[in-house]
């Protein structure tokens, strides 16, 4: 079993996949060495996710070769690649929330004696691979008791009692907050150094610069470029992501803030009962609400839009009081909430983009006794796709089949057809690709210039320092402090974010 | 544990209201009688059977519709077998199995190869097999007339318990308690139970942990139907006679309204046998009661069962809001993300 001389750990070569219409990958080559992080980045549809499942045994490559210690190999089944070895966390973590943590390790591979599970057994062993991955807790606490984060450790834990020796990632922290996040970066590398291999496939450049030794880049299903330890630096990654120079990424206009549209007065919610929030939204003005993920911020958004009730407040708009008992009087009073889940809460997936587009001017554009004016709203849906440059390749396209920011796009869409007076944003820009991200920067940039206040939150500290003229930040439900754009920066930031007093003395 | 308390004290309640109703209040000893007290535990163990089985389906997230039908294709078709068409008894045994086995392999199969939805596939079975047990017995009922008692005693007959004045334990008890031991631990124990239990919270996890979760969907449906089956050859023994009009009528509600009231969701990945079983009890302690006591009229007797299973379901979900919102207050801080779908 002595692997072959000077053979990579995991090779592929000329991996070549298509699906019907799309040519999702084209002659594309990976190596992977022991020991090492590679990340791999690209644009939504540049094939990571398609590559990452042939290699996975998800699914079957069209043509090209993958070598194991320098020997051939052929998945066509999840299982076959375990065999070898590699093991996929997903981006939606794969286990049972109604089993504890070590049925879950040992799912499908239980200590037993003819089908009787040896549940002594399951929980020792289960015990060790927990302390591999850093989790100081028992086998049998229930998987529904324990946040994303330790949820994600417990999947890793199950893929280094496969004896993973290739652990392929995908997105692992979408979904994590800063600490978890951290942790998991830890465990990487403390698994690295034990001689694991890890794929690493993220969006956050960041994440990538921190952990990653190797960069390789797809782009449009074929090998964009290679980047080293020493190249890996943010500007090249953007540039092999995007093949062209990406000269501005955030084209800030001048704004000019006008009268007040937004006011919210001592609005306490449900998960932070304690902390009482005020602050004012002007119209034409873009402002960030930066803090760590649990701080409350997108609970502040719900609360705001009226999907929770909050306990108590003011919120006006326009200097008159409004009661925001649901999402409906929220949309009545002017305000439009684009969600982070953007296809669990943003769209009804198997309905036409131009279905999407209408759905909240329906109202607006039905007729008497209730009947809907299909040709008003396809004319809607049309002119939306047109202005907002949503790649369809039509209106009666469903709405899943779309890419991430596309999807996205037609959310904003829908809003847009009743021109609202506030757009509440939840992490706009999540999971998806570099040119669509700019596209949504762009139509928030539109917006505010047409006089529409916006709020928006996110965990991307760029996209908070490059999109905000104002950055209100959260601690723990708390407003902890307010950033102008001459006082903002990463650190002011993350100072308030974790706690830090404001600095309102020092600063002019 | 916690999950079977609130569907327990449902039950004594709903148990010692018509003890009190009907004989503490009248007089009478109708409700605690040896006989009463018997047939209430005969026909709990009965449904209880047929309970347990859907309790598998529901599991994985499926249902089964189909259970009424099968209880009146076995039970019509067992005595007709016998009597009208003279078939030896081991044979018609051996057709109990089998039969209703390969109905539960059809579902299974036909749900996940051909992708059916189980609504669908077995709201057909319901129609097709009564249709067929119509149609060979030409409506006419089936039952073992005077013949076949020493066998019928596997259903009719009491275990008979010292010390209380004759009382005994009837038949069906045992074959239940046998059903749900064998049950319990297939579920709890095993690595197929396990099995289940995951793939009905997160198919796709079980699948890609290398778990052959078609086979494993099938096995529900073939223990669903082959419980069906059994339930329906013990309900035909217990009463002598079946008519194929409306034999086993509803008995699919039933129990699943028993898998329900027992803490299993029909989102999959949660229940327990005790809680399927004390669901089923319930619902017979329901059926008593509106039989005997004299204030309650007979017809509207569903309008009251319905009334009691919404409230077991609405109070089951109160309660696990307010033991999920005590979780939240001492984990302070969430993830600010909704739980992983």
């Amino acid at each position: 079993m002595t692997p072959a001389a000077g053979a990579p750990l995991l090779e592929a070569e000329g991996i070549t996949k298509s699906f019907p219409g799309v040519r999702a990958l084209h002659r594309v080559h990976l190596t992977l060495q022991r020991g090492e992080v590679l990340a791999l980045i690209g644009e939504n549809g540049a094939g990571k996710s398609t590559l990452m499942k042939i290699l996975a045994g998800v699914q079957e490559a069209d043509a090209g070769e993958i070598r194991v210690d320098g020997r051939p190999v052929s998945f066509n089944t999840v299982e076959s690649a375990m065999r070898c070895g590699i093991a996929l966390i997903h981006q939606e973590l794969n286990l049972a929330s109604n089993l504890d943590a070590g049925s879950n390790i040992f799912l499908g591979r239980e200590p037993n004696r003819w089908g009787w599970i040896d549940e002594k057994m399951l929980r020792r062993q289960a015990r060790g691979y927990l302390e591999a991955v850093g989790l100081d807790i028992a086998p049998d606490v229930p998987l529904e008791s324990m946040t994303l984060g330790r949820q994600q450790l417990v999947e890793i834990a199950k893929a280094l009692s496969v004896n993973a020796r290739i652990l392929i990632m995908d997105e692992p922290t979408s979904s994590l907050s800063q600490s978890e996040a951290e942790r998991l970066f830890a465990v990487i590398r403390e698994l690295r150094g034990r001689g694991v291999s890890v794929i690493y496939i993220s969006h956050r450049l960041g994440e990538v610069k921190e952990l990653a030794g190797r960069v390789s880049v797809l782009r449009d299903g074929e090998n964009a470029g290679e980047l080293g330890r020493d190249e890996i630096h943010h500007d090249r990654m953007v540039r092999l992501m995007v093949g062209r120079d990406v000269e501005r990424f955030y084209q800030r206009r001048p704004h000019r803030p006008g009268r007040v549209v937004l006011e919210v007065k001592g609005l306490r919610t449900r998960a932070y009962p304690a902390s009482a929030i005020g602050f004012a939204l002007r119209a034409g003005e873009i402002i960030g609400m930066a803090g760590l993920v649990g701080a409350g911020r997108s609970e502040l958004l719900q609360t705001l839009f009226g999907v929770q009730a909050a306990l108590e407040g003011e919120i006006r708009v326009d200097d008159q009081l409004v009661m925001v008992a649901s999402p409906r009087d929220a949309v009545a009073a002017g305000l439009a909430l684009v969600p982070e889940d953007r296809k669990g809460q943003g769209l009804i997936l198997p309905m036409s983009v131009s279905d999407n587009l209408s759905l909240v001017s329906l109202r607006a554009h039905r007729r008497a006794g209730g009947f809907r004016d299909r040709k008003a709203e396809r004319v809607v849906a049309r002119d939306m796709i047109a202005a907002m440059r949503i790649k369809t390749p039509s209106d009666r396209q469903e709405a899943r089949l779309l890419s991430g920011g596309n999807q996205q796009k037609v959310v904003l869409g829908k809003w847009l057809a009743v021109d609202p007076r506030v757009l509440l944003l939840d992490e706009p820009t999540r999971g998806i690709d570099i040119g669509a991200k700019q596209e949504i920067y762009g139509l928030m940039e539109d917006l505010a210039e047409r006089g529409v206040a916006v709020l928006f939150v996110s965990s991307e500290m760029e996209e908070i320092l490059g999109m905000s003229d104002r950055v209100l930040v959260l601690h723990e439900g708390r407003l902890s402090g307010e950033l102008t754009r001459e006082g903002l920066s990463e650190e002011a930031i993350m100072h308030l974010a974790t706690g830090g007093a404001p600095a309102a003395e020092t600063s002019p | 544990m916690k999950r079977i308390l609130g569907i327990l004290v449902l039950l004594i309640v709903v148990y010692l209201a018509t003890w009190i109703m009907s004989d503490l209040l009248t007089g009478r000893q109708s409700f605690m009688s040896n006989f009463n007290q018997e047939n209430l535990i005969r026909r709990t163990a009965l449904f209880g059977i047929i309970s347990v089985g859907v309790a598998f389906v529901i599991i994985t997230g499926g249902i089964d519709l189909s259970i009424g039908s099968v209880v009146c294709l076995v039970g019509v078709g067992f005595p007709w077998l016998l009597l009208d068409k003279g078939c030896p008894l081991w044979l018609a045994l051996a057709l109990v199995p089998a039969v209703s086995g390969l109905i539960g392999l059809t579902h299974g199969l036909l749900i996940t190869r051909l992708r059916l939805q189980p609504f669908v596939v077995t709201l057909c079975g319901l129609l097709i097999y009564r249709g067929i047990t119509r149609g060979f017995t030409r409506d006419q009922t089936a039952g073992f007339r005077n013949d076949f008692t020493n066998f019928r005693r596997l259903a009719t007959d009491e275990i008979p318990v010292p010390f209380l004045g004759g009382f005994g334990i009837p038949m069906p008890c045992v074959i239940l308690a046998v059903v749900a031991v064998i049950a319990g631990i297939f579920l709890n124990r095993t690595i197929w139970g396990r099995y289940l239990l995951a793939l009905g919270n997160n198919e796709e996890a079980a699948r890609f942990s290398g778990i052959n979760t078609g086979k494993m969907i099938v096995l529900a449906y073939v223990i669903c139907s082959l419980l069906a089956g059994l339930g329906g050859l013990w309900f035909v023994l217990d009463v002598n006679s079946a008519q194929p009009v409306d034999f086993g009528n509803f008995y699919e509600l039933f129990a699943i309204a028993a898998a329900v009231l027992g803490g299993c969701s029909l989102r999959g990945g949660q229940g327990t046998i005790l809680g399927v079983i004390i669901g089923a009890a319930l619902m017979q302690v329901l059926r008593n009661m509106i039989t005997l006591v004299d204030e309650i009229p007979q017809n509207i007797e569903f309008a009251i069962i319905g009334t009691v299973i919404l409230a077991g379901v609405i109070g089951d979900e109160v309660t696990r809001r307010i033991v999920a919102r005590r979780r939240r207050g001492v984990e302070g801080v969430g993830t600010g993300l909704p739980p992983a779908a």
